[in-house]
């Protein structure tokens, strides 16, 4: 078995109107200097498999087809084989 | 009594689990005597010979993961989607865009609303285009009022495909002010261009994140929808 992290985050140049509100509230706060905040969404899974080239491209797949929408957003994923001892 | 004979224009409105505009599209309808409304359940295989297919608004699937993005994969958007191969009608409104988009059946996809507010409010909308079944009873450049009620509205496209966007025309309806004019401050959600209404390249297939059903009564606020039902309605009775 494997689990997977997925990683979508808008693309640049896209509006990000939650990141834009972030940023404006961090100097509230205190915190100066913060920049370039962008939300996305982090995904877990575990998938079923001995095979983590095989997994990696279903996962691929799911992320294209679901899991992202590539007009608006990017997408990554790290894959690591579960249930080992460490 | 006389039993009217004469053809009904057939309206399949499809409901997805979180849909909450389908009995506004099917009163709506019911008041053209011409129409003849009726439901499709999302886990359908057959649209009952539609003229026109209708995908309401609502929540479908509650907007998990992205607004739409689950319900383009009911069973029955199969359907939907051979249908406007051959050419059927189909209209998406509010969440219904958002399914169309998310099924790559029209350009672009939805942001949340610029100020990360839900809106919900009265409309200017400016027709920018007439020569679809969706407008051919309106005029270019004319204003309807149509109510907006959504938190996810913000269209957008890349770049590259936006100028083909413009290009092509597919823009049907802008935001605008009551007097027309196509500008930021008339701009409720952030959408690019202030484009409010799509179609795609054929021009067989709508989307727009105004209610239209909503305004086709005076009593209930308005008649500023009517005209597009009853452009689709003359469409299928009498051809372009």
């Amino acid at each position: 078995m494997f689990r997977v992290s997925v990683y979508v985050t808008p693309k640049a140049g896209i509006l990000d109107p939650q990141g834009a509100t972030i940023e404006r509230t961090l100097p509230a706060l205190g915190f100066e200097g913060v920049k370039n905040i962008r939300v996305g969404r982090f995904i877990t899974l575990e998938v079923e498999g001995n095979d983590a080239d095989a997994v990696r491209k279903d996962v691929d797949d799911m992320c294209r087809r679901l899991l992202a929408n590539l007009i608006i957003e990017d997408y990554r994923f790290e894959v690591t084989a579960a249930g080992e001892p460490e | 009594m006389t039993e009217s004979t004469s053809k009904k224009v057939r309206f399949g409105i499809v409901v997805f689990p979180g849909s909450n505009c389908e009995y506004d599209a099917k009163h709506a309808l019911s008041t053209f005597p011409e129409a003849d409304p009726y439901y499709l359940w999302h886990k359908d295989d057959d649209l009952r010979s539609p003229d026109v297919v209708i995908l309401p608004g609502g929540f479908s699937y509650g907007d998990y993961l992205r607004t739409g993005a689950i319900a383009r994969f009911s069973p029955l958007m199969g359907a939907v989607s051979a249908f406007a191969e051959t050419g059927g009608l189909v209209l998406g409104i509010c969440n219904g865009f958002q399914i169309l988009t998310e099924a790559h059946m029209l350009h672009g996809a939805m942001l949340r609303n610029r100020g990360l507010r839900f809106i919900c409010h009265s409309q200017h909308l400016r027709v920018e285009r007439t020569d679809t079944p969706f407008t051919s009873d309106m005029r270019v450049g004319a204003v309807i009022q149509v109510p907006v009620n959504h938190n996810e509205g913000a269209w957008t496209a890349g770049s590259e495909s936006l100028q083909q966007i413009e290009d092509q025309r597919l823009v049907v309806f802008r935001y605008c002010d009551a007097d027309g004019r196509i500008t930021d401050a008339a701009n409720p959600n952030g959408a690019i261009d202030n484009v409010a209404g799509i179609v795609n390249e054929r021009g067989n297939v709508l989307g727009m994140m105004p209610h239209p059903e909503r305004v086709c009564e005076s009593a209930v606020g308005g008649t500023g929808g009517r005209r597009l039902f009853g452009s689709l309605i003359h469409h299928v009775l009498e051809g372009p």
